[in-house]
Order: C-alpha cells, then sequence, then structure tokens
C-alpha cells in the first residue's frame, strides 16, 4: 500500500492508492464536498475547473501554475500544492484578485468566475505578471466567460495585478517551501486501486526500465491529450507510467550547437529555449492550447500523439530536429520527419518512448516561419498550421523546408514546392511558384474545421505571406492582423 | 419617493459568493444519501423508425435502480411547450440525432452510461430533411408560411428606379451557458415532487412535470435559486431533464439528478435558429426605400417548441430601424430533422434585422453611397410621418437619428472613413472594414397574456424583508435590480431585503424570464407588493399614529410620519403588535399591447430599446482572418436602473453576438450529426477576442413609457449591435473589388468563409473587366 502526499489548505494530504483515473476536479467535487470548482466542458477548453498548482523548481523556488483540473489526474498531485478556489479566499476575507472581480463587475452568472479567479491568481504570483490588456487577455485565453464579454475580468485583473504578489500566500511561502521539501520523493510512486497502477518514476533507467517490461502501459505526460481518453472517450487507463518527474526527461538545455528538449518538459518550461532562437515562432506557441494546457502539456506528447493537427510537428520538421528514442537501455536518433509512418502511426516500438527532441541553433542564412489558422486566434485547433525554413545563398534558395499541419494524414513536407524554390531567388514570384506547385504536395480533407479547398488555398496563401514577412524590403507595414492589436 | 439605490452601480447580490467559489448551482447541492443519477440515452439516428427497444441488459447492469422509456410514462408523454411535438422519451421513432430515447438512474452516472451502452435497438432509417432548402422544396414546415404586407410590394417594386436582390445565410448558434441543463428530482409524500432546476421558467416547468407523471400543477414545487448562464438556452430546454430525473424519482421513489455532459448537452438541446434570407428590394437613387420583398426561412428542427414565436419576432424585426411603405414580409417554419432550435437572446429578432441590414449595405455599394447616409435616410420618421411599422404599431419615439448622430462624432466615423479607404488603396494583402448599424427592438412578450408577473414581499417584524418574484437568476441581475427598486419603496439599505430563490409555491403561473422582460415586469410586481404593504402601513398610520396617510415617507432605514421619525423596523413592529399584514403579493400586467395575430396587425410591443455600434475590423485577405481593432457603442437602457449591470449586458451582448457572426460554426454532418459540441470544436469568443479599443456608453434619456423607474429592457438587445462587426467584415472584403461589388458572405463570417467571399469577389471583377 502506498500513498500519494500533497499540500492542500495548509495540511499534507495523503491518499492511499488512488484510484489513477480519477480526476482532481472529479476527487474536488465529489469526495471533498469543495464544489467551489465547476465543470464546463471537461475537456480542458473552458477553464471553469482552473486550479493552481504550486511545486518546487530547480532553485527551490515556488511556483505556481493553473491547470484544468478536469482532465489533470489525482496521483499526479503526489508532491505538489493544490489550490483550489476555497483556498483563496472567503466573502469576508477575499484575495486581492476576488475584490478586484468585485469591484469591477467581474461575474455575472458567477459559473465560470471561480475559474477566473484561481488563473487571475497564478498569474498575481508569475515572475512577470501581465501589465496590458492584451498580455492578460494571453493569460485568460484558457478561461471561458459567456456573460460578460471579458472587459470586466480584464479590468479587474490589471487592478488587482498592480499590486501583485502581496498576499497571504506569499506570506507563507516559506512555510510552503519547507512543506514541499518534506513531501519530496526519493524513488519511483507505484499505487495500485483495483487493477489499476499508476507509477511515477524519478529517473531515466527507470522510465526505461517500467516501460519495457509493461509495454502496454499509458506513458502519461501532461495528459492534455489522454486525460481527455478517460473524461470524453469514457474508457479506463488500467497502467500508467507518469513521465513528469523523470528529471532527464524534464529538462531544458541550449549548448552551441542545439536546444534539447526532455520530451516531458511542459510547454511552459520548453518554449521560451526555443522563442529565443526563433522568435518567429511565437505567436503560433502562444495560441498553442492556453496557458493551463501549456502548463501540463509537452512536446513529447503531441509528437507521440501523431496527430495530423498538431502544432508542433510541422514547426520541429522545418527545424530539422530530432528525436532520441529510448527503449530499456538502447537510444536510437531519428529525423523528427520520418517518425510518422501513417495516419495516427509512428515508428515507435513496444517499450520505446521520446527521451528529447534535439534542435539544431537558428542559423543565420536561414529564414523562418511558422504559422497557425484557426477559427478563433486563441485556444483552438489549426485548420492548416505551417513551418517553413529556407536557407538562402547568395540570393539563391539552396535548402528548403515546408512542413505543414492538416494537409495530410501525418504532418507532412511539401516536396514538390521545396523543389520549385531550390536554386530560385527567394521573392514574391518564387512564393507563387512554391504556392502553385504546393497544390500537386496535398489533397487534404474537409471537415468541421475547414474544407479541403480552404485548406489548400490558405496554405498556398501561408508561402505568399512568408515571402511579405521575410521580404528584405518589408517596411514596419505589418503583414498580419494580430499585428494591429 | 426617495432613490437610494435605482440608478446606482450596485454590485451583483452574489458578486461575493461567484468569486469565492461559494455560490450554490443545483450541481453543488449536497443531496441525500442513497441518491441516483439519471442518464439520457441519445438517437444515433437522424430520423428512423424504432423497430425494437431491448433494454433488459441495461436493467441487469451493475448499478442499475431503473430503466424507463416511453411506455413507462405514468402521465403524457409530450412535452412541447406551446404545441405538441416532444416527446420526453422517445415514442417509436426519432427525428433527430441527439433525441432522448431512454432514461437510466443508477447509483453513479458512469454506472448508468455503462449500462445504456448495453441497449439493444434496431431501426428503420427514414429519409431526413438536414436543410432549410430541401425542407422548402418538400414543403415541409412546422406550419404554413404566413405574412405580414403593408402597401403593395410588388407593385411598388415593378415601379422602382433600382431594384437588387440578394441572400444571406445565417448561421445558428449554441447558448454554451458555462453551466450545462442539470435537474434534481426529490419525490415526496402522495408522489409530489421537488424539482431543483437551471430553468428560466419555473412555472411551465412545474406543469410539464406535473404532466408527464399524470398529476396536476399543485403536486410540484419547482425552485431556482440561480443558473450558470441561460441566454434562451433554459427557457423550453431545462424541461426534458427536469421531466425524466421526476420520471426516474417516481420510478425509484428516490432522489435523482440528471445532468447533461457539455457533449450530450449540445447534442441533445436547443439552438439560435439558422435562417436564409432572400430579399428583393427597389429604392430610388438616394437609396431610400420604396418596397421591400422579404423571405425568412427558418430551420426549426424537428418540433415547434418556440419556433411560431421566434419566426414572429423575425418578421417584426425585418424593418430595423428602417420605414417600409410598402412591405412583403413572408415566414417559413421549415422543419428538419435537426434538434428542435428554440430561444435564444434576441428570439429571431436578430435574424430579422440581419435581413435588412444586408439590404442596407447593398444598396449603398450599388449607389456609390456610404452605408451611414443610406442608413439615415431610411430611418423612421420623426414628426408622426414614415412612423408606421409593417404590423401597424407607431413607432412613437424613435430617437435613432439623434443617436447615431451623436455616435457618428462620438466615433470619429467620417475621418475613420477616409483614412480607411486610404489605407485599403496602400496595404496589398490587408483590408480595413467599418460599419455603423442600428438596432430597434420591440420590448414585451409578442404573445400578449404572457406579460405579466407576480412578487411576493414579505415584511418581518424585525424590520427585514423578504423578496420573492416569479422572475429567475442567470447572470443578469435581475435580483439585484428588484431589491433596488423594493428598498427604495421602504427606504431601507439593501442588506435589509433577502432575495430568495424562485419558488412556484411562493409566485404561482409566472411567464418565463425572457423577452427581456425580467426586471420590466417583476420590478413592476414586487412594488406593486411594496406598495399594498405601504397602503396597510398608512391606514394604521391614520388611525392609529393620527398621521396623515399621504405624509408618509421612507428613507434611510426610517419612516417619516408627519413631524415624528421612526426606525423602519420600529414601526413596522408597531404595525405588527396592532396586528396589520405584513405580507403582500404583487401583481402588474403590461398596459397598452394588443396584437391580433389573425391580421398580424397591433401594438405587440410596449416600447421599443434602441442602440448603434460602430465596428472596425482589419482582414488578412490571404487566410481570412480578422479582428475586431474598435468598436464603439452607443446604447439606449432609458434610465438605467443599474448601470454597472446594464454595461454587463451590453458588452456581454455584443461579444456573444460577435462569436454568432464569426467564430461560431454549428457543423452538421451529412447523417445529421452535429459535430461541433464542444468547446474544442465549437468557438466562442476567448477574452483576446475583445476590441482593443472599446469605448461603450449609454444614451441619456428616459423610457416615455411608465416602466420601472423610466428603464428600457436591457437583456437582449445588445446582441445586435454585433451586427457592425460582420458589416465592417464586408466592407473590407469588399474592399479587395474597389468597394463597387456586394460580396457573397455569409454567417458566420469564419476565415474560411471569408477568404472564400475574398476569392469569390476577385474572380466577379475580373470576368468584369
Ligand atoms: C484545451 C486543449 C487545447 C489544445 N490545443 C492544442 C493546440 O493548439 N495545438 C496542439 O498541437 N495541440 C493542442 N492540444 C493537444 C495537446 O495539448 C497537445 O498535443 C500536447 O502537447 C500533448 O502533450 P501531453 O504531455 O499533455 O500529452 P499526454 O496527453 O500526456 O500524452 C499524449 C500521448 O503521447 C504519449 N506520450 C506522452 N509522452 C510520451 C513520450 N515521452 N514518449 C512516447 N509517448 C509519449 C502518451 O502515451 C499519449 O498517447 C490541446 C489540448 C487541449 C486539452
Ligand atoms: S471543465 Fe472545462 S476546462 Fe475543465
Ligand atoms: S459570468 Fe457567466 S460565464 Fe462568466
Amino acid at each position: 500500500m502506498t500513498k500519494i502526499r500533497f499540500l492542500h489548505r495548509g495540511e499534507i494530504r495523503e491518499i492511499h492508492d488512488p484510484d489513477p483515473n480519477l480526476t482532481v476536479l472529479r476527487w474536488l467535487r465529489e469526495n471533498e464536498g469543495l464544489t467551489g470548482t465547476k465543470e464546463g466542458c471537461a475537456e480542458g477548453d473552458c477553464g471553469a475547473c482552473t486550479v493552481v498548482l504550486g511545486s518546487l523548481d530547480a532553485e527551490d523556488q515556488l511556483i505556481y501554475r493553473a491547470v484544468n483540473s478536469c482532465i489533470l489526474l489525482l496521483p499526479v498531485l503526489d508532491g505538489k500544492q493544490l489550490i483550489a478556489i476555497e483556498d483563496i479566499g472567503t466573502p469576508d476575507d477575499l484575495h486581492p484578485v476576488q475584490d478586484a472581480m468585485v469591484a469591477s463587475h467581474g461575474s455575472q452568472c458567477g459559473f465560470c468566475t471561480p475559474g477566473f479567479v484561481a488563473s487571475l491568481f497564478a498569474e498575481y504570483h508569475a515572475e512577470a505578471p501581465a501589465t496590458d490588456q492584451r498580455a492578460l487577455a494571453q493569460s485568460l485565453a484558457g478561461n471561458l466567460c459567456r456573460c460578460t464579454g471579458y472587459r470586466p475580468i480584464l479590468d479587474a485583473g490589471l487592478a488587482a495585478l498592480k499590486t501583485a504578489g502581496k498576499d497571504k500566500f506569499q506570506a507563507r511561502r516559506a512555510d510552503t517551501i519547507s512543506q514541499l521539501k518534506a513531501i519530496e520523493r526519493a524513488g519511483t510512486l507505484t499505487t495500485n486501486y483495483g487493477g489499476r497502477s499508476y507509477s511515477a518514476p524519478q529517473t531515466i533507467e527507470d522510465l526505461a526500465a517500467l516501460f519495457e517490461a509493461s509495454p502496454d502501459a499509458k506513458l502519461l505526460a501532461g495528459g492534455t491529450d489522454i486525460g481527455l481518453e478517460i473524461t470524453k472517450g469514457r474508457r479506463s487507463l488500467d497502467t500508467i507510467i507518469y513521465t513528469g518527474m523523470v528529471r532527464d526527461l524534464t529538462e531544458v538545455t541550449t549548448n552551441e550547437t542545439a536546444i534539447t528538449i526532455g520530451a516531458a518538459a511542459p510547454y511552459t518550461d520548453a518554449v521560451p529555449a526555443l522563442t529565443k532562437d526563433f522568435p518567429e515562432a511565437s505567436e503560433l506557441f502562444s495560441r498553442l492550447g492556453a496557458v493551463q494546457v501549456r502548463n501540463l502539456g509537452t512536446l513529447g506528447g503531441n509528437i507521440a500523439n501523431a496527430s495530423p493537427i498538431g502544432d508542433t510537428p510541422p514547426v520541429l520538421i522545418a527545424l530539422s530536429a530530432d528525436l532520441v528514442l529510448r527503449q530499456g537501455k538502447n537510444e536510437r536518433q531519428i529525423a523528427i520527419e520520418t517518425f510518422f509512418t501513417d495516419y495516427r502511426q509512428t515508428v515507435l516500438r513496444p517499450g520505446e518512448f521520446i527521451a528529447r527532441i534535439i534542435v539544431p541553433r537558428r542559423n543565420q542564412a536561414n529564414l523562418y516561419g511558422f504559422y497557425k489558422l484557426t477559427k478563433r486566434f486563441d485556444q483552438d485547433i489549426s485548420a492548416v498550421c505551417g513551418g517553413f525554413c529556407l536557407t538562402v545563398r547568395d540570393d539563391v534558395v539552396t535548402e528548403a523546408r515546408l512542413a505543414f499541419g492538416g494537409m495530410a494524414a501525418t504532418p507532412k513536407r511539401g516536396h514538390t514546392a521545396e523543389k520549385m524554390l531550390i536554386g530560385q531567388p527567394w521573392n514574391g514570384a518564387s512564393a507563387d511558384l512554391a504556392a502553385t506547385a504546393l497544390g500537386d504536395d496535398f489533397t487534404p480533407l474537409s471537415d468541421f474545421r475547414a474544407s479541403a479547398d480552404y485548406r489548400r488555398l490558405s496554405a498556398q496563401n501561408l508561402l505568399r505571406r512568408f515571402w511579405l514577412d521575410t521580404d528584405p524590403a518589408r517596411d514596419a507595414q505589418p503583414t498580419g492582423v494580430l499585428d494591429y492589436v | 419617493m426617495s432613490n437610494q439605490h435605482m440608478g446606482k452601480a450596485v454590485p451583483h447580490d452574489s458578486a461575493a459568493k461567484h468569486v469565492t467559489g461559494q455560490a450554490i448551482y443545483i450541481d453543488d447541492i449536497v443531496l441525500p444519501a442513497g441518491h441516483l443519477h439519471g442518464y439520457v440515452s441519445m438517437s444515433p439516428k437522424a430520423h428512423a423508425q424504432i423497430t425494437s427497444m431491448d433494454l433488459s441488459a441495461v436493467r441487469t447492469s451493475p448499478g442499475v435502480a431503473a430503466v424507463i422509456s416511453a411506455t413507462d410514462v405514468p402521465g403524457a408523454i409530450d412535452i412541447g411547450p406551446v404545441l405538441p411535438g416532444d416527446p420526453v422519451l422517445a415514442d417509436g421513432w426519432v427525428e433527430y440525432a441527439g433525441q432522448a430515447l431512454f432514461a437510466v438512474a443508477a447509483g453513479t452516472e458512469s454506472e448508468a452510461r455503462a449500462a445504456a451502452k448495453r441497449a439493444d435497438i434496431t431501426y428503420d432509417d427514414l429519409d431526413a430533411i438536414l436543410d432549410i432548402e430541401t425542407a422548402r422544396a418538400q414543403g415541409s414546415y412546422i406550419v404554413e408560411p404566413y405574412a405580414i404586407t403593408v402597401g403593395d410590394a410588388q407593385a411598388a417594386l415593378a415601379k422602382s428606379a433600382n431594384q437588387l436582390s440578394g441572400k444571406l445565410a445565417i448561421g445558428g448558434q449554441d447558448h454554451f451557458y458555462l453551466e450545462g441543463q442539470v435537474a434534481v428530482a426529490m419525490p415526496g409524500e402522495d408522489g409530489d415532487m421537488l424539482i431543483y432546476s437551471s430553468t428560466q421558467h419555473p412555472s411551465e416547468l412545474q406543469h410539464l412535470v406535473a404532466k408527464v407523471l399524470g398529476k396536476s400543477s399543485k403536486d410540484v414545487t419547482v425552485e431556482v435559486r440561480r443558473m450558470g448562464g441561460a441566454f434562451g438556452g433554459k427557457e423550453t430546454q431545462a424541461a426534458p431533464v427536469a421531466c425524466q430525473a421526476a420520471l426516474l424519482a417516481t420510478a425509484t421513489g428516490r432522489v435523482v439528478k440528471v445532468r447533461l455532459d457539455r457533449d450530450d448537452d449540445m447534442m441533445a438541446t436547443g439552438k439560435r435558429h439558422p435562417f436564409h434570407v432572400n430579399w428583393r428590394v427597389g429604392f430610388d437613387a438616394d437609396g431610400v426605400l420604396d418596397a421591400a420583398a422579404f423571405d425568412y426561412l427558418a430551420d426549426c428542427g424537428y418540433s415547434p417548441d418556440l419556433s411560431l414565436a421566434i419566426l414572429d419576432r423575425a418578421l417584426f424585426h425585418a424593418d430595423n430601424g428602417y420605414f417600409l411603405k410598402n412591405a412583403l414580409i413572408r415566414g417559413f417554419a421549415c422543419k428538419t430533422n435537426k434538434v428542435s432550435m428554440t430561444a435564444f437572446r434576441g428570439f429571431g429578432g436578430p435574424q430579422g434585422m440581419l435581413g435588412i441590414e444586408a439590404v442596407i449595405d447593398d444598396i449603398a455599394r450599388h449607389l456609390g453611397i456610404d452605408r451611414l447616409d443610406v442608413t439615415k435616410r431610411n430611418l423612421y420618421g420623426r414628426d408622426g410621418t414614415r412612423d408606421a411599422t409593417p404590423y401597424g404599431q407607431r413607432v412613437e419615439d424613435n430617437i435613432l437619428p439623434e443617436l447615431i448622430d451623436q455616435l457618428e462624432a462620438s466615433s470619429d466615423y467620417r475621418q475613420r472613413r477616409t483614412e480607411i479607404t486610404a489605407f485599403n488603396a496602400s496595404h496589398s494583402h490587408l483590408k480595413r472594414g467599418l460599419a455603423l448599424t442600428p438596432l430597434k427592438f420591440g420590448i414585451s412578450f409578442t404573445a400578449t397574456f404572457l406579460n405579466q408577473a407576480g412578487a411576493l414581499v414579505h415584511v418581518y417584524n424585525d424590520g427585514s424583508i423578504q423578496l420573492n418574484h416569479g422572475g429567475t437568476e442567470m447572470g443578469q441581475g435581475l435580483n439585484t435590480k428588484v431589491a433596488q427598486v423594493v428598498a427604495d419603496e421602504f427606504g431601507v439599505p439593501l442588506d435589509a431585503i433577502k432575495i430568495t430563490a424562485t419558488h412556484t409555491g411562493k409566485v404561482p403561473n409566472t411567464s418565463a424570464t425572457a423577452a427581456s422582460s425580467g426586471t420590466d415586469l417583476n420590478g413592476m410586481a414586487a412594488r406593486d407588493a411594496a406598495q399594498t404593504i405601504k397602503a396597510r402601513l398608512a391606514a394604521f398610520a391614520a388611525e392609529q399614529l393620527g398621521a396623515d396617510g399621504e405624509n408618509l415617507s421612507y428613507a434611510d432605514g426610517n419612516v417619516l410620519i408627519g413631524e415624528k421619525t421612526l426606525t423602519f423596523a420600529g414601526f413596522v413592529r408597531q404595525a405588527y403588535m396592532h396586528r396589520i399584514s405584513l405580507s403582500a403579493s404583487g401583481f402588474y400586467a403590461t398596459p397598452k399591447i394588443t396584437y391580433d395575430p389573425a391580421t398580424r396587425q397591433g401594438r405587440p410591443f410596449f416600447y421599443y430599446a434602441y442602440g448603434a455600434a460602430v465596428s472596425e475590423v482589419v482582414v488578412d485577405a490571404l487566410t481570412g482572418e480578422h479582428r475586431v481593432l474598435r468598436a464603439d457603442i452607443l446604447h439606449d437602457a432609458g434610465r438605467s436602473l443599474n448601470p454597472a449591470l446594464d454595461l454587463g449586458q451590453i458588452e456581454g451582448g455584443y461579444i456573444q453576438g460577435l462569436g454568432w457572426l464569426t467564430t461560431e460554426e454549428l457543423w452538421w454532418d451529412g447523417e445529421g450529426n452535429l459535430k461541433t459540441h464542444a468547446p474544442s470544436t465549437y468557438k466562442i469568443p476567448a477574452a483576446g477576442d475583445l476590441p482593443a479599443d472599446f469605448r461603450v456608453a449609454f444614451f441619456q434619456g428616459e423610457n416615455r413609457e411608465d416602466n420601472i423607474g423610466r428603464s428600457k429592457a436591457v437583456g437582449e438587445p445588445p446582441l445586435m449591435l454585433a451586427s457592425s462587426a460582420f458589416f465592417a467584415i464586408r466592407d473590407a472584403v469588399a474592399s479587395v473589388a474597389g468597394n463597387r461589388l456586394n460580396p457573397s458572405l455569409d454567417t458566420p463570417a469564419t476565415p474560411e468563409k471569408v477568404l472564400m467571399a475574398i476569392e469569390d469577389i476577385k474572380q466577379r471583377r475580373d470576368t468584369e473587366q
């Protein structure tokens, strides 16, 4: 019998062998009778269930992150602090963000409100809290409100964030850190509930050994894809191996030649290293899911999920990234574009997992562009996603990588279009040529996200847009509608 | 009467509970041990005969306490709110994918779901009608097509100097209230039933639960503390889950909760009606309309629900703020094999207005005149001429000309138009667009008898007050506003008043909290109740305290009786000691309204609410992506009872309307299955969609009718302000081809629709040259 331990309401909670398929939301509402946290969708998309997780970073600093409790599995709390709406404040003792929400008339029906308060609370404790409407809207993109139209919520947030970091949680920080240190775990956590097991190894060797021994286990990283198998697919996951505690898998390092991203590092930790070299990808990553999803979701999960509409594969293919795959004691390194074999099929062998992603550093001779087309700008799955990289030497394109998501059964390069560009100067006419050739590369499908016609035409136009964005003669004129806001 | 609270920006009475998670919604209620969870199995077929339904394996599944199908319903199966057509459980055939088949009660929700999967049901497929055009071609209607007419549109059209025709397909909209449909049924003695429901219409729900149980209204009680959003989606659509919960509770004798998860909710419950509008108009060289013929085709889905009233309201708003001398406005209530479309903020009005706004837009471009000028030239008159609507009501307080002038100036409309034209000429693929659209929205239920309300006020002998009324709280702040009214009647602070849950045992026979009428009706009824008590107190004061009853005044927690000042608590205590009743019910029926459905003429509306908005957008002609850069709104809430809450309705309405017209796409597959049934696929606006520059102001004025505090209803109208964004997008698209051709752009104007409209207009431009 093992128990998971986490900090909740100032105390260390111990739960013996919890059901690993139980979500934190259901645990709060059904087991604990804490009904302040709401369910609006059970798929990570509305934010009504937002709670805050406290954990220690590599320097033992306490960090608070908003996550969606509806897709967060209970044992993942092991070693962390859970803060739900009931803990943030009470009507007689409102937290500054709650106070501001009341003063700004930020709630109407109130159903979304606890989630907004939780997100604002995390922002209140962020390293650099938002100071303008656009930045705060980004931080709240994972919280939907159907009543207010958001203006009063944004006003409340901006008002409260002016005094950020000055609350009772801040005052208790040192205590919280020592409590968290006290529940740090040395080895692998293993729990058993009925027929369901959950293990959380801490080293890559242990992970490899565990997965090799039970290759039918489900690897759980952020759970932003497989959490939905439980809440939406209503399937039961019987053997779960959690990768989020594996140190080697959560590290992000940069050296002279490459950026190496542990497969289980959440976007929040991984993305800054990428956008530092490739600022062209900033907008795309800021629109991949929203804060709550990026605080949990990982590159490894996105790649392994092998969805044709995942956003990182086109980016990584354009960047010539490699994957290091591990099975038992063996590692192999492959180019990411060879990873996908068919619709949701990959080269992964039984018991093999993605250990890390290796991205070559920026090449100054290269031009980069990354694009995501969606119905709604924030937190929407791409209809088309494009990752482009051109090497231009002596005014001639010598290498081209034009990768697309949403255009085929797998993330895929447009080889015909690429060939059109080699040996050509990079200009509007070449972009047109490549765009036309792209018609031979892809036969996209129609579905509820977009029609085949739109996918084809907009993908072609993204190449034209790429030219406009990289035109050396480009003046300060914006090229995209988001540049205006 | 002192005016301590009315007109003030008092916060929502539940605000502190909202922000701390302590506001209780149905799913948060602590239920007794042994309660059950109901799950309702849904049809996978859009149209089919059920040839067999074997539920034996469901019954023996673990945890199952009861399984019911139509044959187990003790009372009536049909729960159609106005006309029959909505079976509580499928009765032999199914008419849309998502229709309720049978219901299971089990110890947990997952047991109930797992059990339901074991059903063995066979079907004979029938032809399904999945779109408006097919319905029209096959004559598949809920009622026969009908028309509102004024003058002679055909003759006037023939004589007109200019003619144009066009069509617009308008998408539906899911309510996406954050709290899904949910109800708890608690059986009592004698088979009585207490229902906790998230409903806008407790009285109808009470009636329908009684009907399916084979009981009468006296046996059923419905309570609603608050809803987590509704927007019309809980007017009739709350009833099925409540009835199913009541049936399961009766079958088991236990408490049963039925709560739809997001996907089930979106697949099973009604939405805003998709419409097609086809029009032909005649106009003079200035763009002034001589004649207009409109066909409004509504996709009603499989049953009548409220569709007829909704189509009526669409036709009543085909004029928006414009005078139509000769008009033929036809309505077609198309019956399709989709979920039954239902009430949604605006109730057909928005679709009605969108039609004529497209007309104004097209005329402007056709004549090369700014759409604002065409708008102004067609407005109703202010001098008793050009003031009759097609249905015969006179527009008595037309403030639109003034309101539009103010907005034109405050938004710098003309100057921005010049700037935008220059920008578009100089920019290759980014195009900006600008549009001002007005709105005029009729306030009252168009079914006249619904315009009534009741309230119940108890003054306790310690001076505290309990207030109850027939309206329901869904976030709009109705309870706060009504409390403001009552607080001012008694001159007491707001915290002396407790607003309690809406309860059919306290106020009977209520109308839905809908049609923006909540405050108008319930505020008046609550005031009537308070005044009844005050009349008794005045008589008491005259008799016992020798005061002149007329001279009582209530303020600051005190009562001024002649020269004497008593505390309110002390005064009511004295009255109590003298055996004066301190409890009263109040009632209100809206005056002046009459409407004859046979002639389609009359005065269906007590008054009109007005507003206008200017939106500016930027469109990417390479991808169709777009963004609202700035929105300026001037809205008429009369003399606002609570500017903070009213502002919330205006801003929230605009953003909700923006979602309807741009990102929210309902997508059914070829078999009639809704594929966008969760927030992952159905995209309502997010915080980033708020215009970076958003300027909202109230039009200064008061209601010319004696409405509560001279205010105006503000729930629905602001949604229509968002049409300015749609026409701004249209403007930007048209600029790709020199602003001469009219874009073919339907709603929602997703990036895809916008890009396709751009491609289409480019092609037309090129073939023209
Ligand atoms: C609200 C919401 C919005 C989203 N928006 C986007 C978006 O904009 N763009 C986008 O691309 N995606 C989006 N997603 C999908 C999802 O967030 C991403 O795919 C995410 O990167 C998945 O990572 P994860 O760590 O959560 O994966 P998990 O759910 O933990 O795992 C996903 C799959 O990968 C496997 N796996 C995980 N790690 C490894 C490993 N190291 N080796 C081998 N297999 C592994 C798991 O077994 C599982 O099959 C969204 C999801 C949600 C809920
Ligand atoms: S309930 Fe919607 S994100 Fe969790
Ligand atoms: S206040 Fe109702 S959803 Fe936000």
